[in-house]
Formats: C-alpha cells, structure tokens, sequence
C-alpha cells in the first residue's frame, strides 16, 4: 500500500475529520492538502456567517498529522504535541477552507510543521499554523 | 444620596444570567454542532463536551481528535471571554436577556491565535474546560483555559489565546 492510499485511508478512518467534510486532496513526502467545506452548521459568527476558528483548528490539526505521516522518515503514526495558530482574516462565507501542510523537519521523536489555511482567494491566506507533533509508530 | 435599590430575587436574577447564557451558546451553530454545552455556578462557567463518536480522531486508541479538544478550549475561551465582557451588563439588567433571545446578539470578540498544548490522550467519554480572562482590555484581552476528564488535576489540554474585542457603540 503507498503512502497516497495509507492517507487516504487515514483521513475516511477518522470521525472527527469525516464529520466536518474533510477531503484529503494531494499528499507528498511529507506535505498534505485537505479541503473542508463551507457548511452552515459550522458557522461561528451568526451574525457574519463566518467559520469558527474552532473547525479552521480541526483542519489545520488533521492536515499537519497528514503531512508528519506522509514524511519518508516516518513510521506512520502520530499525535499533536503543540498547535499555534494565527487567525490573519476571516474566511469569506460560503468558501470551502483548504489547508495544505508541511513537514519542514523531522527527529527519530519529533516532527515540525507548519500549514496554511486558504480560501478562494489563495494570496491572501486565511489563517497560519505551526505545530510539533509525535514520531510514532503505526496506531 | 438616594437610597440603595433593594436585590432582586434571586428567581429573577437566575433567570436573567441563564436567559443570557442561553442566548450566548445557542446564537452560535458550531456549539450546537460540537454539542457543547455550559453549566453555570454564580458568574463560573464550566464547559462540558458530551463525548460523542463523531468527537474521535483515532477509532484504533481510541481517543479524541486533537482538533476536537482544540475547538473545545476555543469555544471555552470566547463564551469565558463574552460572559466576563458581558457580566456587569447582564447584572444591571442594561442587557436585555430577551433582546438576546430573539438573535439580538452582541459581537463577539475575534480570535488573533491560538495556542494548544496536548499533555494526555483524550479518552472516549465527556470532557470539561474551563477559561480565565488574565487580562481585558479595551482593544486586546488574553484568556488561558484548560480541558479535563475524570480527573480535575489531570489535564488533558491547555490553551492560551488573545482575542482583539468587539467594539463599542461609541
């Protein structure tokens, strides 16, 4: 099984991801993009329809433990250590979220990230995440 | 000096801090989504995430998604964050609990980051949070707030965000 089908089947095996619609859209050696899309029920601001930043965290967690799986150096399993997130502007309502990761460094115990988190106006990103995650073996 | 306004009864005062409790929480989908809910003693509010099977990250352990756990202490934190900003209003009654009701929302504040540790495994079953504002400002405020299970001294997460407040009228 590649590393393509080991995430694809990582992210359809998790509830929490399912439940908010994610899709895993591309996955490298230790990069991943999953998409979430605008759902009503996911709304944080009534007022503005905007997304909370609560469901914008689940994205931005799922997605770095994808890419931190994903990486060569990796035994396949996972689990956040930290997760910093800068919420730069409001995603705009009605867009789907679409974060991609990246695991700049990884230990024999400790993988880095970083992620970003887009709508469709791609230069302009919608929020930013650093993390540190387990080195494990497969769950 | 006029005379002292005489306390409301306490059925009176409840109803008011829970009216506006209610509207708070239940203005906002994603609570009701996550199934979050709050329970009130005087002004502490104490967060409770009912465990549910959609909350999972990892069905193998099994234990909560990380992100779940993560939107728990947010959603701690900005009603811990509205309920402080909102209390003295709440009291002297210049809030309206039905004008909430009927959608009539104040602004929320918005989050600048957030940050989550995560000391122990999330298990299958409810969990609780509570937030504390360490500093609100007119522009800025900074809340802490921390996530458990069977255990108070056993935390499962902890978190700290800044939030930029809604503002006034004026």
């Amino acid at each position: 099984m590649d590393k393509k089908q080991i995430a694809e089947q990582f992210i359809s095996a998790i509830p929490h991801s399912n439940a908010l619609g994610m899709r895993l859209t591309d996955v490298g050696e230790g990069t991943a993009e999953i998409e979430m899309p605008y759902d009503a029920r996911f709304v944080g601001d009534p007022e503005t329809g905007v997304i909370h930043g609560g469901a914008v965290s689940a994205l931005m967690d799922t997605c770095c433990g994808a890419a931190a799986m994903s990486h060569p150096a990796s035994p396949g399993g996972t689990a956040t250590i930290d997760l910093r997130i800068d919420y730069m502007r409001p995603a705009t309502p009605g867009q789907k979220i679409r974060a991609r990761a990246e695991c700049y460094h990884i230990t024999r115990s400790v993988a880095f990230l970083r992620a970003t988190a887009m709508d469709d106006d791609a230069d302009r990103p919608v929020a930013q995440a650093t993390g540190t995650f387990t080195v494990e073996a497969k769950p | 000096m006029s005379a002292r306004r005489p306390p409301d009864p306490v059925q009176v005062v409840k109803q008011r801090r829970d009216a506006a409790l209610r509207a708070l929480v239940q203005g906002v989908p994603y609570i009701q989504f996550m199934g979050i809910e709050f329970d009130r003693r005087g002004d502490e509010l104490t967060a409770v995430m009912p465990f549910d099977e959609k909350l999972i990250g990892n069905p193998l352990l099994p234990a909560l998604h990380g992100g779940a756990t993560a939107a728990f202490l947010e959603v701690t934190s900005i009603i811990g964050l509205s309920w402080a900003m909102l209390w003295d209003d709440i009291e002297s009654g210049t809030l309206d609990p039905e004008a909430l009701v009927a959608g009539n929302l104040p602004r929320l504040p918005k989050t600048i980051d957030f940050t989550v540790d995560y000391l122990r495994s999330g298990l299958p079953r409810d969990a609780y949070a509570r937030a504390q504002v360490t500093r609100s400002g007119r522009r800025y405020a900074s809340v802490r707030a921390e996530a458990w299970q069977d255990n108070r001294a056993r935390p499962i997460a902890q978190a700290t965000a800044h939030f930029v407040m809604p503002r006034g009228d004026g």
